[in-house]
């Protein structure tokens, strides 16, 4: 006996839409099942998680303030995705975006100007697009796997972050804990009334915008979707693909290094050893359940900001917050299982004709 | 430096770049069927702590490594079913995997982050061969599994290149087509080298946590699953190329291990960069030379297979 798929006669509008849904709702199953596993009640480990992660104006914030980064990095992880390149890399040029915005904060502790914070995006956009580049001119002068390479940049990146905490910029006074000083007021992005919300969510959302437009009404974006669905006509067309990948990583990690700004800027206010619990890679989960689309992204890093918040409720009711990661994985498998099932039905043979 | 500090740095750097030669040779297996699984580290990550559990309940470090080959295996069986049975893809769902055996060693892991145990893999002296000058001292000096990965590579070679059922495996990475009319399955046989290749991810892991360390932390393998991906392109999917990277990044490892307890100047952040960047270095040499000498990969990694499909 054999299982085989055979082509749906037409992809079945209903499941597509329902998948995401669906492969959200199994993978809680099969975690409350490792939750039950190791001794705890799954019901009201979850409730738990609902509760930190939704349950109050609060917690509503707080998942609002962990969407902004998810947003950021799931729009560049995205656009790289449209045109079939990977950047793995997000979370280390987030770390990057966070260095250079943290390194204009520490030079100017008592900069109260109006330009402080726009040179401090400036510089994170500037920081991360060119940690982001580096897999970017591999790719497109020598045809160097990207995953590989941006992925490894992430260790390298964090060490070269943590280096100047510890190092160079430990703030004196204090106490030898690697932090740096603090940054000055004139560098903190504003937030919401009695919320932790900080500016980075309009940051986010004109990224999305700009995204949209980009995609949608500009040669650019014709040439990054062309290039991303066929290759070869884009060649035969005449397109600049080198070019084309340069942009579009500059870009993805662009966007990377604008959320470790609004991290290190929005919310923690000085720079220390780790600012991001894996947002770069929460990013790849995003952007391939977003489809790649700027207004789905914004909707389902809510979700993953809700998980994340969860993730820490968990921590009080004595379990570990990497259940978060495991139905992470979880919900990029079904959905990447389910994809399948939207276009082919399964089918059992007894043996082979 | 003196000539022991050299042969000690010789020794360490073949014990560190065994982790990394069983998870390079795993993903070999895989790829040379046209199934790429980028989820190594977390099959290395699940089989370090799976060996570390077992080990540390029976005693048994043999027992541990079982475990951990198995644990390996069952998780690259996921990556098989989607990426084979349902043709999906094989980036995304390596990814998972990997995302998914971080998650799921963290979790389970919690408890016995940095318990000490008792039996582990201890280096001895090999008989006869740790007499030979030099070469004893280095190589016959060491831990059974090391030596078992002595013996792993010309087996795997020979089995690759000289039989039978490796001619089938080439032919699938190769050319599934034409291997499926030769009544080859395809299926079958890609199932059976992404669940061997898993099975050697987690024996990779298991020498970490039973062998190398030996210890269980949370993300022990520190990205050493993605060098392996990395050095199979090196080794141009060749198990003694894979031997000879994998020692290359042992003796980065080893050589800057020592020069952090030698209190080199440099900070140890940089040192600690080292592997990373040597791996984006090297993979970039290896990409030029394997399209200058046209040593591409097998012509169909990456890509799913399907009989029924004749539109």
């Amino acid at each position: 006996m054999s299982i085989f798929l055979e082509k749906r006669a037409q992809s079945s509008r209903l499941l597509s839409a329902l998948v995401p849904l669906l492969a959200i709702i199994l993978a809680l199953l099969i975690g409350a099942i490792i939750i039950a596993l190791s001794g705890a009640n799954p019901w009201e480990a979850y409730r738990e998680m609902f509760v930190g992660a939704f349950g109050s104006g609060y917690a509503l914030s707080e998942t609002m303030v962990k969407t902004i980064p998810l947003i950021l990095c799931s729009l560049g992880v995205g656009i790289a995705f449209r045109a079939t390149l990977w950047n793995i890399g997000a979370e280390g040029q987030l770390y990057m975006g966070a260095f250079a915005a943290g390194g204009i904060a520490l030079a100017f502790p008592q900069g109260q100007g109006w330009w402080l914070i726009p040179l401090m995006v400036l510089a994170s956009l500037v920081g991360g697009a060119l940690w982001g580049l580096i897999p970017g001119l591999l790719k497109a002068k020598l045809n160097v796997n990207e995953i590989i390479t941006s992925l490894l940049l992430n260790y390298v990146a964090i060490l070269w972050f943590q280096y100047w905490i510890y190092g160079p910029w430990k703030d004196p006074l204090g106490y030898g804990f690697p932090y740096t000083a603090p940054f000055g007021e004139g560098a903190w992005l504003p937030t919401l009334a009695g919320t932790r919300i900080h500016l980075g969510l309009a940051f986010a959302v004109l990224a999305a915008l700009f995204l949209y437009f980009l995609l949608k009404s500009t040669r650019v974006g014709y040439e990054i979707r062309i290039i991303g669905e066929n290759p070869q006509a884009a060649r035969y067309a005449g397109m600049n693909i080198p070019g084309t990948i340069l942009l579009v990583f500059a870009i993805s990690g662009g966007l990377a290094g604008l959320a470790g700004m609004g991290e290190v800027s929005g919310v923690i206010h000085r720079l220390q050893p780790a600012i991001s619990p894996g947002f770069g890679y929460t990013a790849i989960i995003i952007a391939w359940l977003a489809r790649f689309n700027p207004w789905l992204t914004i909707a389902v890093s809510f979700l993953f900001g809700g998980l994340l918040v969860g993730g820490y409720s968990l921590r009080a009711f004595g379990l570990s917050e990497s259940l978060v990661l495991i139905l992470q994985g979880l919900i990029l498998f079904l959905l990447l299982g389910g994809d399948i099932l939207t276009r082919y039905s399964l089918r059992w043979k007894r043996s082979r004709a | 430096m003196t000539w022991d500090v050299v042969l000690a740095t010789l020794a360490a750097a073949i014990k560190a770049g065994t982790p990394i030669l069983y998870a390079t040779l795993g993903e070999i297996l895989a790829e040379r069927t046209g199934i790429l699984n980028l989820g190594l580290e977390g099959m290395m990550l699940i089989g370090a702590l799976t060996g570390f559990l077992i080990c540390s309940m029976s005693n048994d470090p043999w027992l541990g490594v079982l475990a951990a080959i198995i644990s390996g295996g069952l998780l690259a069986m996921i990556h098989a079913f989607l990426t084979i049975t349902l043709r999906a893809q094989q980036v995304v769902s390596g990814l998972a995997l990997t995302m998914f055996g971080m998650g799921l060693s963290g979790f389970l892991g919690k408890v016995v982050i940095g318990v000490p145990i008792a039996s582990y893999f201890r280096p001895f002296d090999f008989p006869f061969l740790s007499q030979i000058p030099f070469l004893g001292e280095v190589f016959f000096h060491q831990d059974a599994l090391v030596y078992i990965s002595y013996l792993l590579i010309p087996i795997l070679s020979f089995w690759i290149y000289r039989t039978r059922p490796g001619l089938h495996m080439r032919a699938v990475g190769e050319n599934p087509a034409t291997a499926d009319a030769m009544g080859i399955s395809v299926a079958g046989i890609r199932y059976l080298y992404t669940f061997l290749g898993g099975c050697l991810a987690g024996l990779g892991g298991a020498y970490l946590s039973l062998a190398y360390t030996p210890v269980w932390l949370e993300n022990m393998v520190a990205g050493r699953g993605w060098i392996a991906i990395a050095l199979v392109i090196f080794a141009s999917w060749d198990p003694f190329k894979a031997l000879l990277g994998s020692y290359l990044f042992g003796l980065v490892d080893a050589v800057q291990f020592r020069a952090q307890a030698l209190g080199l100047a440099v900070p140890s952040f940089f040192l600690n960069m080292t592997p990373y960047v040597a791996t984006i270095l090297v993979l970039v040499f290896a990409t030029r030379e394997t399209a200058r000498r046209h040593l591409g990969a097998p012509a169909a990694l990456g890509l799913p297979f399907a009989r029924e499909e004749k539109t």
